[in-house]
């Protein structure tokens, strides 16, 4: 559905040229949701921008539901949703006005672009203030009556920028669950986050971008199996320096994040490597806060690809 | 007749801002409701020299330059509304859709001509109990030179906030711009007071000939050969000024 060959974008800023997005290749396939996980700053969002024809690339080249990037931005436009991470409605017109004049802004009829936003109010649950002013909406509701804009003329695709970044997470949930609606009416979804738990919980496949490159794509699942072993986190309260030492170079530790009052070690496995664990730090006499087994998530892919940890962000 | 119906999409969505919250074009005719009447009053020994001896005259010479005066101010700013409007993000809404680019710029525009008539017809219609006479016929004409001014200025505005798309920068430029033009266009007072070297420099201020052209008008001289040449100057300008901005528009909102 999406395809992109190269990709590249810079920008000329005060102190000369930031390449933003330096040969992105992606492959997103029909009816599935695509996940876009990076820190702030890594390119995501220029990404997205190109393939939705709002600036133009450098170089490379993609093709969007069947239509050239390049050669014809304006099939692109009408076979493409959009949903821009700042919102984009008027204040003092409501949601039924919006969806209404977006749907003719595609050209859509007068009659038809009335039935698309009933359909609209309705499939979005917008029923309660749909004909309320959108300066008096909530941010939860903002956020649906944009994807609601986006998708008003049947997209094959909708590109959504960090669609649930500033939400509370009874919102969050709220859009994970019109999201996967979309993906259940057979869109395509193409999203960007730098939730890592929204990458895992939603997306059925995730790239992860660091630095305007690809530096990891699949599923989460096969993702986090690439970081083999497990994971045992150490709460130690101040003692993380000196543990770190000790435990560094030990036979049973891969590798060894230090990590906010504590330690993340990755080891082959966690049955065997607790108790080696802590007889090390007992034998030093250091006290432990609390100790936690489990298995790779997605920041413990970042990390293992760049060296930091998404969460610092 | 794809551009005709997206114009008249953005002109109607416009619309309905513009009267849901009145509020600026309400604002826009309080300023030339005091110049008329709590400074035309004071002109009247001032203005018998340039051939005013009673009060009628006094209104026939200084009301179109009202009215041109609105023109300019009421449309030159504009350029404000639209880096709100980029800042909400319904600039970005509108360009993922096929839209015509040319119809963003253009349905704006004649929200801001509509905006300004109405209010120049509220002065005019304000003004006749002054004794303001003027032919239905000189008034249209005069109303297409108001319209001409308000649709240049109107897609400069929009053309120089594309550029900027600060309201800090855009303020000072605009009042740095704005306030040369008023003064050189013998709006307040005619240019035939002025000395000869200020006359000289009014003479390219195309504002000036279309104030010249719009008391020929309520005059009753629709022949004036002032009338023919602002119509002329305004309307190359015009063009000009709406190709710059349409182009910009198609090129940075593409």
């Amino acid at each position: 559905m999406i395809e992109t060959r190269g990709l590249r974008k810079s920008f000329r800023a005060r102190k000369g040229t930031v390449e933003a997005v330096r040969g992105v290749d992606l492959t997103v396939q029909a009816g599935e949701i695509f996940g876009f996980l990076g820190p702030n700053g890594a390119g995501k969002t220029t990404t997205l921008r190109m393939l939705a024809t709002l600036i133009v690339p450098d170089g490379g080249d993609a093709t969007i539901a069947g239509a050239d990037l390049r050669r014809s931005p304006g099939e692109v436009r009408r076979r493409i949703g959009y949903v821009a991470q700042g919102g984009s409605t008027w204040d003092t017109v409501t949601a039924r006005e919006e969806l209404v004049l977006q749907a003719r802004l595609y050209g859509i009829g007068k009659a038809q672009a009335r039935q698309r936003a009933v359909k609209a109010i309705e499939g979005f649950q917008l029923g309660e203030f749909a004909d309320r002013k959108c300066q008096t909406y909530s941010g939860g509701q903002r956020r649906r009556v944009d994807i609601a804009l986006g998708i008003i003329h049947s997209p094959q695709v909708v590109f959504l920028d960090e669609p649930t970044t500033g939400l509370d997470p009874q919102s969050r949930a709220h859009l994970w669950d019109e999201v996967r609606r979309l993906r259940a009416e057979g869109m395509t979804v193409f999203l960007t986050t730098h939730y890592l738990e929204e990458a895992d919980a939603l997306c059925d496949r995730v790239a992860i971008i660091d630095y305007g490159q690809l530096v990891a794509e699949g599923t989460p699942d096969a993702l986090k199996r690439e970081v083999a072993g497990d994971v045992v986190t150490v709460g130690l309260n101040g003692a993380a320096p000196r543990a770190a030492q000790l435990l560094d170079g030990q036979p049973y530790v891969r590798q060894l994040e230090p990590i906010d009052q504590g330690l993340r070690l990755y080891v082959d496995a966690g049955a065997t490597a607790i108790p080696h664990i802590l007889r090390t730090l007992d034998g030093a006499g250091l006290s432990l806060g609390s100790i936690e087994l489990h298995r790779p998530s997605l920041d413990d892919v970042f990390l293992t690809k760049t060296g930091r940890s998404l969460r610092e962000e | 007749m794809k551009l005709l119906r997206d114009i008249w999409l953005i002109f109607q969505r416009q619309m309905t801002l513009v009267l849901r919250n009145p509020v600026w074009v309400i604002v826009g005719i309080i300023q030339p409701l005091y110049y008329l009447l709590l400074f035309a009053p004071l002109l009247k020994k001032a203005l018998t020299q340039a051939g005013a001896h009673t009060d009628a005259d006094v209104y026939r010479l200084f009301v179109p330059g009202i009215l041109v005066m609105l023109a300019i101010f009421g449309t030159f700013f504009v350029g404000f509304a639209l880096i709100a409007e980029l800042r909400a993000g319904v600039i970005e809404r509108s360009r993922v859709t096929p839209v015509s680019r040319l119809a963003l710029l253009l349905g704006r525009s004649l929200r801001d001509v509509v905006s300004l008539l109405v209010q120049c017809l509220i002065i005019t219609l304000l003004s006749i109990p002054f004794g303001l006479k003027a032919r239905l016929g000189d008034m249209l004409l005069a109303y297409l030179l108001l319209g001409l001014i308000a649709l240049m200025l109107s897609a400069l505005s929009y053309g120089i906030a594309l550029k900027l798309r600060s309201e800090d920068a855009l303020a000072p430029l605009l009042n740095t711009v704005g306030q040369p033009i008023l003064l050189l266009s013998g709006i307040l007072l005619p240019l035939a007071l002025a000395p000869g070297w200020l006359q000289g420099i009014a003479r390219w201020n195309p504002f000036s000939w279309a104030v010249d052209a719009a008391r020929a008008l309520f005059d009753g001289h629709p022949g004036d050969a002032s009338v023919w040449k602002a119509l002329i100057i305004l309307g190359i300008l015009t063009i000009a000024s709406v190709t710059w901005t349409a182009r910009s528009f198609a090129r940075s909102i593409r």
